[in-house]
């Protein structure tokens, strides 16, 4: 008998699935964080240009990446759920915005606490900058209309369409620092050459990334079950497991 | 290892402020995001007579 993979786009299977996931993506985002901070403010020199304050980016690439990758990922699945109907694709959609959005701020954030003492500005109206704040935009205007709209159904297929129609700003935001002249500095890291940095920096900021990474599966997933039980809480097979 | 001393390390050459401003602030908001959808995922959702909206869990 093959492997049915599409059982799982059930929420009641895919429910005590999650709960199992959920311990595993925890301890690889505390085992990842773990060593990636010791890297990051152990073994890592100091920047010749910036001095202490660059060490920020084992936090602010790490969110800012994540905040792109979880908007495609969100998107990906509220277009699964408006597409061919799939509760638990939709859920999947409402699960990742909060955390989308919260890497949006982090990255907001610690960049503002970067900018300062490297620019001399908390905030400039730069190309990367405006369009990550037009990102957080999209995540709660996504999470607001989703909440606005009573109806469960009509509300994933509304959220959808607006989530879908933001895919345009995430290679916006990518790609601005080369299309625009921005204070931003472009990117440090890239698929095509050498990573303009030490060798251990870009150790610590990849495992920052993997721990950033596993943590927004792991609170996703628990919110995914948040949701289910919310949204089948009628349902037969909640009432003794939930 | 290039931290001479404990206050070295929390001084950050001086941009203590900024580094553990983004560090602290990250930390905050991470711990607060598990504390509120464990809480979520706990509250207890009843038996709803209607579906639909999302449920406001155990009312006063």
């Amino acid at each position: 008998m093959a492997l049915n993979i599409w059982k799982y786009a059930s929420p009641q299977t895919f429910f005590p699935l999650a709960g199992r996931m959920i311990p595993v993506f925890t301890v690889l985002a505390i085992v990842f964080a773990v060593v990636g901070l010791y890297i990051g403010f152990f073994v890592a020199p100091t920047d010749f240009q910036q001095g202490e304050v660059y060490r920020i980016i084992f936090i602010h690439v790490p969110a800012a990446w994540m905040s792109m990758f979880i908007y495609l990922v969100m998107a990906f699945w509220a277009g699964v759920g408006l597409t061919f109907n799939t509760r638990l694709s939709s859920m999947m959609a409402h699960a990742l915005a909060p955390t989308g959005a919260l890497m949006t701020f982090i990255a907001l954030w610690t960049g503002s606490l970067w900018g300062k003492p490297t620019w001399g500005t908390w905030w400039v109206w730069d190309a990367r900058l405006t369009s990550e704040l037009i990102l957080l935009f999209l995540y709660v205007g996504y999470m607001a209309l989703a909440a606005a709209i009573d109806d469960v159904r009509r509300a994933d297929k509304a959220s959808a369409v607006l989530a879908l129609v933001g895919v345009v700003n995430v290679p916006i935001i990518y790609f601005s620092v080369q299309w625009w002249n921005t204070l931003h500095q472009g990117a440090s890291v890239n698929l095509t050459r050498a990573p303009s940095m030490a060798a251990s920096m870009l150790t610590g900021m990849l495992l920052m990334a993997l721990a950033f990474w596993m943590y927004s599966i792991a609170v996703s997933l628990l919110r995914v079950r948040a949701i289910i039980r919310e949204r089948e809480r009628d349902a037969a097979w909640l009432q003794d497991s939930a | 290892m290039h931290w001479g001393s404990v206050s070295e390390f929390f001084a950050m050459g001086g941009y203590g402020l900024y580094v553990w401003g983004s560090y602290g602030v990250t930390a905050l908001v991470l711990f607060m995001e598990v504390v509120l959808v464990r809480r979520r995922a706990r509250t207890p959702t009843g038996i709803a007579g209607h579906t639909g909206d999302y449920p406001t869990g155990t009312e006063k």
